[in-house]
Parts: structure tokens; sequence; C-alpha cells
């Protein structure tokens, strides 16, 4: 059934075309754009349009995609480039250029390449929805193929696959494909939710030390600009303790994004020896791309992030910035002359924020096994001032905040965390963990914060009368801070000193602290900290 | 393709910079229209938005004289396209695309269309390679290389203006290559526009210049750095050449940004800007880049006063948000008589990095802005204590931070209209840090 093009404002287009539902996908004007119903009024519809569609003109046809927007979920997305829509980008570049041009829409997964299929189903076995029925080595894991629905099989192929092909048909004739379309705004099923438990080791001093974050939990950094959020999202995405990570571009910076393929094509991921980029998937919809494919952007990344979760991954998922995204959400809505709320945001930022953020947790697959899917969500507040809508509905939700100060980004403290207002409600079981693993990690803990904590208060009195005018004990205790901030808690990412493992982490604080109650008993007996300092500069050579 | 030409005069209103045309038929969104007056003139104009038969078309060159009854529209059937060719470099345009200096216009080549198109992400190279500016604090502190987008986040009253200008006269690359300068004023007062006069004819024609006054049309404001950023692109990206585009002011496009979006009666955000200020400002600035397999650049260099002094305004806030760092002028080093009164602390180039070292300026150029940078930033924290407890109150090495403050600012950061190369720059740097060494001891 054909349709035609009725008005067009900016971006948002009504099309005469009946039988559409909210959330499905249609192709506008003869360049065939694509673009999503938001709006029903009778026969009009409201149409969101991800694509440039200058040019479209009143009366060009729209035809219907008879479905929502979808993902393409199969083997091959590692190491994948995408945009908003999931488009692959190279693939785009391939076809069209080294600029974006509208009304392309290439497949997702290489169709060519031959996977090696082994299975242990056989014919007559029966499957479930979201059981396996066969996997294939993608990388350095094993990708699993779920089924999309229950029956039996009757015929199974093994050897070289290749996506088009069917892996096995069921009894009714119907092919099972190494890859399905799943709609990109609903979270895939899984059986039920699980607490996390396991530490996600980030490799940040910082964060693992003072602010541990767990597999399956979610965590924002806020930070005004240039306080080191892409930096921190970037760190973390190399050296996280996870087997997928999904990192999302989503209206942020172009030449962010080459730095980061550039560095991920070149880096080796320690755990596997093998390119960092194949643990990766990487969905760019830079500013300057189409603000409706920025909205959908974070649902096709974490439809792909959930999809490799469902094989019994831990999957971290990492989007820079959220900010950007409420903006497009804010956009998409005053061009509906939908009624404001706080901000000019709609009044629906909060909730359509928490349905997106519960999409992260530790799961038990439909096929019985546990995966996770973690976030790590940058913030980017205006005027870095946190009071507002975004970052107070994201503080919510979030089990970690990371909080990104600016004084101290201005005096180079990278990652420039703030350690008195950032938390993580998972520090007790994370501790826990890491206590049972590397030792009393939960006493040095609370010795470093109290340490800090003190130093600030003393600072108040230096500043008055001068480091000359503190007491012995208090100088001691400056200096100690001072070590702790500048050797412990900073950590240039641009050095070999940008992860650390637990272990190291801890052997760094428990040297910094022991040195510290030394030298405090050292005072307390009688000497001078002068002395002292000295003594133990000669001694350490 | 429509077959005869469509002329409308079924102008319903006018308002401010946008024009309500009833019963046209087929227009196209961002379709240019030509605008007859009704004494003659002609002026374009774009299409916003279409409903059903009634089309809203913003204005370029203002309204002024126009009515509901003898003004007509015609429809072009192509979107805005920009004149491209060898023939601009050299030249002043204004607003529009119409020469401001006299001479007949050039022939173009070929034309592309204004708005461009997003560097596909996977295309784009990283940006490594160092410009000069001839100013230590940018060179030696915050280096700024080809395809970054830099600005200067100034206060009214300091000179932004003559470094903007010295940047005209100074900017070279140190490796040779094809260098062009494309200078983008916007609301420019007729006494500054003197004022780069005389920078621009000793140039030779080695730039292309896009002229907006004070009194021209808001609405080409917003027009005059897209025509700019598109020659930009095809001097870079057809013609291999290094281009430096630089934009003085961009709190003016802004302000014409919230002009324009009142009138169309958008919902308006923080001050009264656009919701879409941040998206409307990324799409100019991340045309700046590199691309893989193509030799040329585009590099942005754009001047932004922050209204009262206040860099958490949405201005330099949004521009922050979205520049790879700041250069940051402070009202404070001016009054002391520093020229270029830069305050390195709060600014920041984020893809020096890259930009710096061995192959790029000097191998021991990162020590030494790290050095520079920590000792500075020391004796400036001292600074709140000597307020405190006076200068004779402080310890013997905290004077001598003190001192290599006072030093640096005087030496390092002054410089007068004198231009430093990066090895002039470096050497004062290593200067500084030798003559405290020699005091430290
Ligand atoms: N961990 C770090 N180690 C060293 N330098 C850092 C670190 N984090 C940040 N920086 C420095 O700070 C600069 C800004 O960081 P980044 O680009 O991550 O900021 P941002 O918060 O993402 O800003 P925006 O909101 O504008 O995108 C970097 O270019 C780098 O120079
Ligand atoms: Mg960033």
């Amino acid at each position: 059934m054909n349709g035609m093009v009725t008005r067009i404002s900016g971006a948002t287009v009504c099309v005469d075309l009946p039988d559409l539902k909210i959330g499905d996908r249609v192709f506008v004007g003869v360049s065939r754009l694509t673009g999503e119903v938001v709006r029903l009024e009778g026969r009009i519809a409201t149409v969101q349009v991800f694509e440039d569609n200058r040019g479209l003109g009143i009366g060009e046809p729209v035809t219907t995609a008879q479905g929502p927007l979808t993902v393409r979920l199969g083997p091959g997305l590692l190491g994948g480039v995408f945009d908003g829509l999931q488009r692959p980008l190279y693939k785009l570049q391939e076809d069209s250029g080294d600029f974006i041009s509208s009304g392309q829409d290439p497949f997702p997964l290489d169709c060519s390449r031959s996977w090696d299929f082994s299975t242990e189903c056989t014919v007559g076995a029966t499957l479930k929805t979201g059981e396996p029925f066969g996997k294939v080595r993608e990388g350095h894991i094993d990708h699993l193929l779920l089924s999309t629905r229950d029956g039996t099989l009757a015929q199974v192929n093994t050897g070289k696959l290749q996506l088009e092909n069917p892996a096995a048909h069921f009894e009714d004739g119907q092919p099972l494909l190494g890859w399905h379309s799943w709609p990109v705004r609903k979270a895939r099923p899984v059986r039920r939710k699980l607490p996390p438990v396991t530490p996600l080791v980030t490799g940040q001093r910082c964060l693992d030390f003072l602010f541990p974050m767990l597999k399956g939990g979610v965590s924002i950094v806020p930070g005004g600009f240039g306080t080191g959020k892409t930096v921190l999202e970037q760190t973390i995405a190399k050296f996280a303790d996870v087997d997928v990570v999904v990192y999302v571009g989503c209206g942020e910076r172009g030449n962010e994004m080459a730095g980061l393929l550039d560095e991920f094509s070149e880096l080796q991921d320690p755990r596997s020896d093998r390119p960092l980029m194949e643990r990766t998937i990487i969905v760019a919809n830079t500013s300057n791309m189409p603000v409706a494919a920025r909205e959908s952007s974070i649902f096709t990344a974490v439809t792909m992030a959930e999809y490799y979760r469902d094989m019994g991954l831990n999957v971290l998922f990492l989007a820079d910035s959220l900010s950007r995204w409420a903006e497009a959400l804010r956009e998409i809505s005053a061009a509906l002359e939908e009624m404001p709320g706080e901000d000019g945001y709609p009044t629906y930022l909060g909730s359509r924020l928490s349905g997106f953020i519960e999409r992260a947790g530790v799961v038990e697959t439909l096929s019985g096994t546990s995966g996770s899917l973690s976030m790590i969500l940058a913030v980017s507040p205006p005027g870095a001032d946190f009071a507002e809508p975004v970052t107070q509905a994201c503080l919510r939700v979030a089990g970690a905040l990371y909080m990104l100060d600016t004084q101290l980004a201005h005096r180079r403290h990278f990652p420039a965390i703030n350690w008195t207002h950032s938390y993580s409600l998972y520090s007790d079981t994370a501790m826990a963990h890491f206590t049972e693993q590397h030792g009393e990690w939960a006493r040095l803990q609370s010795r470093c914060r109290d340490i800090l904590q003190r130093e600030e208060a003393l600072r108040e009195v230096a500043e008055v009368v001068g480091m000359e005018g503190l007491q012995d004990a208090d100088r001691l205790l400056m200096r100690t801070a001072e070590k702790i901030r500048l050797d412990f808690l900073c950590q240039n990412s641009f050095t070999d000193d940008a992860y650390a493992t637990p272990k190291n982490t801890l052997e760094q604080i428990t040297t910094l602290i022991a040195e510290h109650e030394r030298i405090n008993t050292g005072l307390k007996e009688g000497a001078l900290l002068d002395d002292l300092l000295m003594e133990d500069a000669n001694a350490s050579g | 393709m429509r077959l005869a030409e469509h002329r409308y005069s079924s102008v319903s209103a006018i308002r401010g910079p946008l024009l309500f045309l009833d019963r046209a038929f087929a227009a196209r969104l961002g379709e240019l229209v030509r605008i007859e007056t009704p004494d003659g003139r002609n002026l374009s104009g774009e299409v916003l938005k279409i409903s059903g038969e009634q089309v809203l078309i913003q204005v370029f060159g203002g309204t002024q004289g126009l009515d509901t009854r003898n003004t007509t529209v015609s429809f072009t059937d192509a979107v805005m396209r920009v004149p491209l060719g060898a023939g601009v470099l050299g030249r002043v345009f204004d607003g529009s695309f119409r020469p401001r200096d006299g001479l007949p216009m050039f022939i173009p080549e070929f034309r592309m269309p204004v708005l461009g198109a997003p560097i596909n992400p996977v295309a784009r190279a990283h940006p490594v390679e160092f410009i000069e500016t001839g100013f230590s604090t940018i060179d030696g502190l915050n280096t700024l290389v080809k395809g970054q987008k830099l600005p200067i986040f100034s206060c009214s009253g300091l000179p932004a203006r003559e470094m903007t200008d010295q940047i005209l006269r100074q900017a070279r690359l140190t490796d040779g290559g094809n260098f062009v300068l494309v200078f983008v004023a916007l609301g420019l007062t007729h006494f500054e526009y003197q004022f780069y006069q005389q920078t621009l004819e000793h140039m030779q024609s080695r730039f292309v210049c896009f002229i907006n006054l004070a009194d021209d049309p808001v609405v080409e404001r917003l027009l005059a750095p897209r025509l700019a950023l598109t020659v930009a692109e095809d001097m870079a990206f057809r013609q291999e050449m290094d281009v430096l585009v630089i934009i003085t002011d961009m709190t003016n496009y802004c302000d014409a940004l919230r002009e324009i979006s009142t009138a169309r009666e958008e919902l308006p955000g923080r001050r009264g800007y656009p919701g879409h200020m941040y998206s409307d400002l990324a799409s100019l600035y991340e045309r700046a880049g590199r691309i893989h397999n193509r030799k040329g650049s585009v590099t942005l260099l754009p001047t932004v006063t922050m209204p009262e002094d206040d860099i958490t305004h949405p201005i330099p806030d949004l521009t922050g948000y979205i520049t790879e760092g700041q250069i940051v002028l402070s009202r404070e080093l001016h009054q002391k008589g520093i020229y270029p009164p830069v305050d390195v602390l709060p600014s920041l180039s984020r893809l020096m990095q890259h930009g710096i070292g061995k192959g790029q300026t000097r191998k021991d150029h990162r020590d030494l802005a790290n050095h520079l940078y920590r000792t500075y930033a020391k004796g400036c924290d001292l600074r709140r204590l000597e307020a405190v407890v006076g200068r004779d109150g402080m310890l013997a090495e905290d004077r001598l931070l003190l001192d290599f403050a006072d030093r640096f600012e005087t030496d390092f950061v002054h410089q007068g209209k004198l231009r430093r190369t990066i090895d002039d720059t470096l050497d004062t740097a290593q200067r500084l840090l030798d003559e405290f060494r020699e005091v430290t001891r």
C-alpha cells in the first residue's frame, strides 16, 4: 500500500498512509529515507525521519516496512562500526564515499563471509526459543546461534555457513538462519534477573579501590566539558575485564571516533592477545549526523549488547553521552509540539531513561546460563551544574556515581573523579570479593577515605597559617594525602600506568599507608617529622 | 524535476525573516527560492516547512520592503548551492556570497550544497600535524593541529581582535604545504572591518573572506559560516589544501540563531537560546577534520565572547562541549598588561598529545610543556596563600615558585606583537625552567 507526504517540518513529516502502528518503520519519499511512526491521528501518521531529508517534497510516496525498526543480529557484529540505525559505516563508505549520503541501506552483516558452524543438535532435537542450536567461532568467543522459536529440527547442516543460508530446518519446513532481526525498542527476554555480585575490574585505581563497579551494574559519569568523560570511557573500554564491549558515540565528536578506531585496531586485548577491535562493537552517531538516529543509537547499541549477553557473556555498554541522547529526544518532542517539562525536556524523559537503563543487569538467559550487561554512561550537564534533569533522572536509577570535577580537571588531576561526592552502592559486595582474593581491602579503603577527608579540613587551616604553622602530625597527613592523590588516584591514560590490576592497586595503597603509619608512630615517640622523612629518604636510597 | 517554473504571488504573511506562502504546489524542504520585491530587487530564500499548500520560507537578505501583494516567489527545484572553484582565492564576499571587494563575481567551476554532508566517522583521519600560530601559549602549551576545532574564549574588551589579526598574518605550517586562510566575520562593525582590511591587503590571495557587517541581514550571519565551510571543504578535500578557518565572533552567530528561532516561535531553552543550538553549532564545527587518503584539512579557530565573562553561559558552554579544547583569555592578565592574555590553566588543546614531539615539533616539547604547566600551577596556587600570610611569611622555596609564576607571565605568556616560532617558544620555556632550576638548587 502506498501513501504520500502531506506535511514537512524539518525531520518531522506527516504522511497519509492507513494501517500503520506506532513504532513502525516507513520509507519516505523517492529516496526511501528511513523513518519511524511516532504519532497517529486518523489516517495521518507523524513520522520522524532518520536521515537528511532536504529535497523531500509534498506528495512524494511513502511505503511501510510492515513492522518496527529492527537491529540485525548474527555473527560478525564484533569489530563492526555502525551508525545509529545500525548501518555499517565501512560498507557505507565503500558504497558512497567519505561523506554520508541519504537513502542508503546496506545490510549490517557480511553475508559473503563463511563461518565454521558446529552443533550438537541432531535431527529430531526439540528447541525452545532462545536455546542455542550451534555455534561459530567469532574472534575470541564462541558465538552461540540462538533459536528464534520453539520447534523440532528436521534437518541440520554443519560446516561452512553463510548467513543467508539456513543452518537447519524445522519440521514445518521453516529455516533457521544464522541471523535474525529484533525490534530496537524492545528488551530481549530473559528468564529472570539476578543480583549483581562479581566486580567489574576497570583498571582505574580510583574506581576499583574507592567506588567499585559490579558486572551487571550501572554507573554514571557526569562532568562538565573537558573533565575527562570520553577519556575515561575509552580507557575502560580498553581494559575492563569483560567479554564484549559496546561503545556508543552518541552525538559527540567525529575526531574522537577516528582516534578510538585507530587505537583499537592497533592495540591488543591483554586477556586474549587479539586486536581490541575484535571484542568491540562501535556505534557512532556523531553530533552532526541526524538527530533522530542519535536518539535511536543507544537502543540499537543496547540490543546488540543484549544479544551477546544472551550467549552467557559479560558485556559492557559504554555511552558518550547520554545528555546528547536526551537532547535529541527534546528536539524531537519540540518538533511534535508536545508540552515541555523541565528545561524543555519532555515529561517522559525519566520513564524513557529508566526503561533504557533497566536493560542492564545480570540475567538468567532463556537457555538457563547467566550473562551480564553493565553500563557506564557519560552525562554532560549544561554549565557543569548537576542539578539538571538528565543527571538527576540518571541518578535515580544508577548504582554508582563517578562525578567528574572541573577544578580537578583544571589541575590536570585525571581521572578527575571527585572522591567526596562520588559513591558506589556496589562497594560492599565488590569489597567482600576483593578482600577474599587480595586481602584487607576494606580497612585500607576506609583509612584512605579518612586521610583524604582530613586533608580537606586541614587545607583550610593551612591556607590561613601556612604549612609552617601546622603540627608535625598534620603535616604528615597532608604529605600522605598529597601522595595518595598524585601517585595513587591520578592515573594518566596516555602512559603505561593507564591500567592497574587489583593486586597492584592494593600493593600500592598498602605501601603508602604503611609508610604513613610508620612515620606517625615515630612522631608519637617524640621524633621530628623532618628527621623521620630524612631517615626514610636515606633508607630508600 | 518540474517542467515549468513555479511562480507565486500568494504571500500571506511576513514575520521577521520569515515569509508565508499560500497555495504553493510541490515545494521541497530546503529548496532555494527566488523572491522578487515590489521594487524589482531579487532576494533568495529557503523552504523551512511545508504544510499541504502552505510554505514557510526563510528570507536571506532581510525582509525590508516586502509586501503581501506585489512580492513574487519562484521555486528553483534545487537546494542552495555554493559556487566553487579556484576563483574564490583572494576574494572578499558578503554573507550571501556577493563580492564585497568591488570585483566581478568569479566564474564557478561547479556548485555544492551549502549544508554539506557529514564526514563518515570511519573515513576520518585523526588530527596529528602541527599548525604554528606564532603565540607561545598556543603553540607551546595548547598546540593546534590540522583538522582540530579550537576556540578562543574571550571577554568583552579583551584583545581577541588583535590576536585574530595576528594569527591571520602569522599562522603557518612548519613543514610547508599548501596553506590557505578562510576568514569569516559575523556582525562586524565598520570600524573593525577597516582594521582587518589592512591585514587582508598584505595576505596576497592566500585567503578567502566572508564579511557580514553589523548592519547586514541577521539571517546571513547563519549563512556566512556555512558558505565559508563549503568553500573550505572543497579547497581541502578536492584541492588538497590545508585550510585554517577563522571565525569571529561566534557569539554574534548564536544571537542571530536565537533571534531567528524566536521569529519561528520555537520553544526557547536556556537564556532564550533554542534547544537545538548544540546540534546547530556541531553542524558547523564538525566540518573540521581530515580524511584518510586525502591530503588537505579543515581546521577551525573561532572566537567566542563569553557574555558577562561567564564560561558557564550557554554559548561558551555548548561550544566547549563540541570543540577539542579551548584557549581562555583572562581579564586579570590583560590588566597586568600581558599580551596575549591567555590563561593557560583552564586552556587546553585536547589533540595536542599527538601533534607534538619528535617529527612534529621538537623532541623536548612534551616535557617542557608539562613542566612549565605544573610549576606555574603551583605558583598560582601559592598566590592565594600569599594574599593571606604575606610574602614574608612563606617558605623560601614557595617564594621562588611565586617568582616563577610572575616570570612565566611576563616572559612566556607576554610576547607583545612579536611572533615566536615554535623554536623561539620552546627555547624561552627552556630558559625559564633552567633559571628556576638554578635558583632552587
Ligand atoms: N585519565 C586521563 N589521563 C590523562 N589525561 C586526561 C585523562 N582524562 C582526561 N584527560 C585530558 O583531558 C582532556 C579532556 O578529556 P575528555 O575529552 O575525556 O573530556 P570530556 O569530559 O569528554 O569533555 P566533553 O564533554 O567536552 O566531551 C583530554 O584531552 C586529556 O587531555
Ligand atoms: Mg567527551
